[in-house]
């Protein structure tokens, strides 16, 4: 099966597919800021700072994705000895990590109007902010480790301990009095958001999913080349 | 409604900071990105030209080389 996998099967699909994806995004995004900036409605409580919801949520939720995604693919390569499945992990953490930085900051942004501060040391805010580190610590291991079995190890271990963060900013809105109001959303239960807000949302979370996938494929694009240098250089 | 859309009931400074904001990350991180790939793209051509003709061939023979130098060639 992971000879589905091999990087020189992906490489094929991978260098083609970012034309494709950047136009689909462009598109996508077009539609989400319409929707987000001029036809959504305004709250009829936080008026029309309700808008930062659009880029906010959706940041906050790829970032967390992307993380249980590189946790669940170094525990994978960690077991099945596939380097392929660090090379792809490690694509991925670049836009985690400014997913991760842009819920913060606009985060930030959004509790001035609202909360009237632009940070609060509340249990949500610095979970992510825990997060955030976490995101760093990965990105710097593979950075100043020469060595790949050392990296695999580092690597594997930074997403295991920080794993244990993402249920925490889950669950923190209901486990603490926080200033963050409680899910809107949910899978397994009816939404208390209202559809008009709701189908904006989605948009703006498929336009920053084809972003994040844009940026997987250029940056894994980017490592095969890189594995494929050295390979020159055994020749 | 320019005007309105720019002041959003007095929030227009907040939303459009927090909106730019993000339109800037996304440039940013597609650049860098986009500059990381060129530069490993050429240093590939650069070393797949350096190689005698014997090792070119070799190297040739692996379609995930003749593929990055197709790429190249295209951009």
């Amino acid at each position: 099966m992971f000879k589905l996998f091999h990087p020189n099967k992906i490489f094929q699909i991978t260098s083609k597919a970012p034309k494709y994806v950047l136009f689909l995004f462009v598109v996508v995004l077009s539609v989400g800021l319409t929707e987000a900036l001029i036809l959504s409605p305004e709250d009829y409580k936080q008026s029309d700072a309700v808008r930062i919801m659009y880029v906010h949520v959706p940041a906050a939720w790829i970032s967390l994705g992307i993380f249980s995604s590189i946790t669940f693919l170094s525990i994978s390569g960690f077991i099945f000895k596939n380097k392929n499945f660090f090379l792809i992990a490690k694509s991925l953490a670049p836009s985690g990590f400014v997913f991760n930085i842009i819920a913060l900051v606009t985060g930030s942004i959004w509790g001035k109007p609202t909360w009237g501060t632009w940070w609060a040391w509340d249990a949500r805010i610095t979970s992510m902010l825990i997060l955030a580190l976490f995101y760093a610590m990965y990105l710097i291991s593979w950075r100043i480790y020469e060595s790949e079995e050392k990296v695999f190890k580092i690597t594997t271990l930074i997403t295991i301990l920080g794993i244990v963060n993402v249920p925490i900013i889950k669950y923190s809105v209901d486990w603490w009095n926080t200033l963050h109001q409680p899910a809107s959303i949910n899978i397994l239960s009816k939404s208390s958001i209202h559809s008009s807000m709701l189908f904006p949302l989605l948009i703006m979370t498929a336009a920053f999913a084809l972003f994040s996938l844009l940026i997987f494929l250029m940056k894994y694009n980017t490592e095969l080349i890189k594995v494929k240098n050295k390979g020159l250089d055994r020749l | 409604m320019i005007n309105e859309l720019l002041f959003m009931n007095g929030y227009g400074i907040y939303v459009l900071s927090a909106f730019s904001f993000t339109l800037l990350s996304f440039s940013a991180l597609y650049l860098i990105t986009k500059v990381q790939f060129t530069k490993e793209q050429n240093k590939f051509v650069a070393k797949f030209g350096s190689l005698n003709s014997e090792k070119a061939k070799s190297a040739k023979s692996q379609r995930i080389n003749k593929e990055i130098l197709a790429n190249a060639t295209n951009n």
